[in-house]
């Protein structure tokens, strides 16, 4: 039912005529955008842009009132709630970092991996050697192997976010929405999550919302600004921060 | 060899749990029924169905802690389900009185023929049968609970609009058998109960049967309940209560998991109950009475939530008060007790006393680790860090 025919386009995520108000305040408004598969997209935009709602809706968290969301040209994901959407492959990572803080660090992945993820299935779970493996690979990558044992919420702030980037990768999706996964880092830890994003991005799509300019100009992709619901520009970053319009709602002069 | 999925959970404290409530489930009866009336360590009939009470309270309080402590569910009607448990096992026994009721009809229960019923009503065949009863007392709960789960946790209610509703379910139950014409047995309740499997429900030998059965219960409700939280089913549960959505956007069915373990959790609530009904002799509407989840709720919250043993344990210590004060002068005040007890707990304890002994016990052991630590590198025998 929610799979289409047949594949309407190649991208792999299709927004086209997205409108989605909340008592008549209009987040978005003819919002349209696509993602090709490998692509590693930046968004920015003022705040109340609608941002967080584009990512709401993606996820299925917010139903959109018209348009048309498309994933992997096939899945019609407005038909589709937050489980379905996680389970096609789409992971997510929240503005305030989220993570499971009474749980330890080892858990919180073991908890993201991709398998199993019905009653039955984790009532009688038996841990086996891949996905031990599997957790040792992200740890490794997000820097945390040392901390594996100590609970998620002695973590530090720069920390839970890349152990929620590290849940992320666990889940394997094939689509990852990033927000905002530098606020509150020191400039060597930007740094650092900058080229973890690059590297995630050789295999995976990636959409990135940050406010940090410098940040968005190290990853070095295309950039789309919203303001008011709304595409306002889009192209490199040099492209996007010498628009008028760009520079008048949300980098000023 | 891979541990039995029930014992593989079992720390320390889980077994010195097992250890005693087996201990007292044999001792106590034996004490009873075998040392002479009068002597010191003879526990009398009354007590030994005093203890069954408490361990039938410390089932019930397991169940809270399962969907509160790892959940986050928190049911103020949990008292419904423990109610239900004891009405159908209610009525077996009241089907096993026969005619020796005090209008002697061998079908009818003497509330029916008091209140002109013609005949047995449907909902009561099949309860003279010990199977069936036993049957109905973990399916009645257990379907009423998946029912209220289903719609509730499918339209995404939590927290205290949860709380509230349950408080509903609870009330409305204790409203409607309240009413004669809804076939219990009204305000009265059900009681007169003669046997139980063919043994005098009155008689010591069985009354020590029934507080050992009731120990054996509260042994398996506590297994039960170690092998889900310990399970990954258990983290996710405690992922749940700490962060819902983020499980939701990990893939994670949430309300699949809710309605598993409520609907668990009211069943055993309700084999609570029916364990309960012979031990104290009569099962009424009061039973419903809002104040009893919340009184239960409180057991949970004294003895430290998510922690299995507390549950009991606060049951037990909060039930062994009330009978004490309740009995003596200060019986007027023991709400005002209850509630400052209440207060008190969530002020000073809110780790429950379970869960701030392990704290304490925790960190002292992470500062004797730091002493030790520091004491070797005074010594000069710890490893050297080139890094500092």
């Amino acid at each position: 039912m929610s799979v289409m025919e047949g594949r309407t386009t190649s991208a792999l995520l299709y927004l086209d005529g997205v409108h989605v108000s909340f008592d008549g305040f209009h987040a978005i408004n003819n919002l349209s955008l696509t993602l090709e598969p490998g692509e590693m997209r930046a968004i920015i935009g003022p705040n109340g842009a609608g941002k967080t709602t584009m990512m709401d809706i993606i996820t299925g968290k917010t139903k959109p009132d018209e348009g048309t969301v498309l994933f992997d040209g096939m899945t019609d994901l407005t038909r589709l709630d937050e489980t379905q959407i996680a389970e096609l492959g789409i992971g997510r990572k929240f503005q305030k970092p989220t993570v499971f803080e009474s749980q330890t660090i080892e858990d919180n992945l073991l908890l993201a991996l991709n398998v199993d993820h019905s009653v039955k299935g984790t009532l009688f779970w038996r841990g086996n050697r891949n996905e031990s493996e599997r957790i040792d690979r992200v740890l490794e990558t997000i820097r945390l192997t040392d901390a594996r044992n100590r609970l998620a919420g002695s973590l530090s702030h720069g920390q839970k976010q890349w152990l929620e980037i590290g849940m992320l990768l666990a889940q394997d999706p094939k689509l990852l929405l990033v927000d905002e996964p530098v606020a509150g880092m020191t400039d060597v830890e930007t740094h650092q999550t900058a080229e973890l994003l690059k590297k995630i991005n050789k295999e995976k799509t990636v959409m990135v919302v940050e406010h940090d300019m410098t940040f968005v100009r190290q990853l070095g992709v295309k950039v789309t600004c919203l303001h008011e619901g709304t595409v306002l520009a889009e192209g490199t970053i040099d492209q996007v921060s010498s628009n008028e319009r760009v520079i008048e709602v949300y980098l000023g002069r | 060899m891979t541990p039995h999925v029930l014992t593989r959970s079992l720390d320390r404290s889980a077994s010195i749990f097992i250890l005693v409530v087996a201990g007292l489930g044999l001792l106590i009866p034996l004490s009873n029924l075998l040392l002479p009336a009068g002597s010191m360590l003879q526990v009398p009939t009354y007590l030994v169905a005093l203890f069954g009470k408490y361990a039938c309270y410390a089932i019930l309080a397991l169940s809270i802690d399962l969907i509160w402590g790892y959940c986050g569910i928190l049911s103020l009607g949990h008292g419904a389900f423990f109610a239900l448990g004891g009405y159908a096992m209610g009525m077996y026994l009241m089907r096993q009185i026969g005619s020796r009721g005090v209008y002697g009809n061998p079908i009818l229960p003497d509330f029916m023929v008091f209140l002109n019923y013609p005949e047995l009503p449907w909902y009561w065949h099949g309860f003279d049968m010990f199977w069936f009863a036993a049957l109905m007392v973990i399916l009645v709960p257990g379907l009423l609970a998946f029912c209220f789960g289903w719609l509730a946790f499918r339209s995404r209610v939590t927290g205290v609009y949860l709380s509230i509703i349950t408080q509903a379910m609870t009330y409305a139950l204790l409203l409607a058998f309240f009413r004669n014409d809804f076939g219990f047995g009204g305000n009265n309740g059900l009681t007169d109960f003669k046997d139980i499997l063919g043994f005098n429900v009155q008689a010591d030998g069985t009354r020590a049967a029934l507080f050992a059965l009731s120990c054996l219960a509260l042994i398996l409700a506590f297994l039960i309940c170690r092998a889900v939280v310990t399970s990954k089913l258990g983290k996710v549960l405690i992922a749940i209560r700490d962060a819902e959505s983020r499980t939701r956007f990990l893939g994670y069915r949430v309300e699949s998991y809710k309605l598993f373990v409520f609907t668990l959790s009211a069943c055993m609530a309700g084999v609570a109950g029916a364990l309960y009904v012979p031990q104290v002799g009569i099962i009424n509407p009061s039973e419903f009475a809002p104040g009893n989840s919340i009184e239960a709720v409180i057991w949970v919250a004294v003895g430290g939530r998510g922690t299995l043993v507390g549950a009991a344990l606060g049951a037990v210590v909060v039930n062994y008060a009330k009978t004490y004060f309740t009995s003596g002068p200060l019986a007027p005040y023991w709400l005002f007790m209850l509630g400052a007890l209440f207060i008190l707990v969530t002020l000073l304890l809110p780790k429950g006393i379970v869960g701030t002994f392990s704290a304490w016990r925790e960190s002292r052991k992470a500062t004797e680790k730091a002493n030790a630590e520091s004491a070797a590198r005074e010594d000069g025998v710890g490893e050297p860090n080139p890094a500092e």
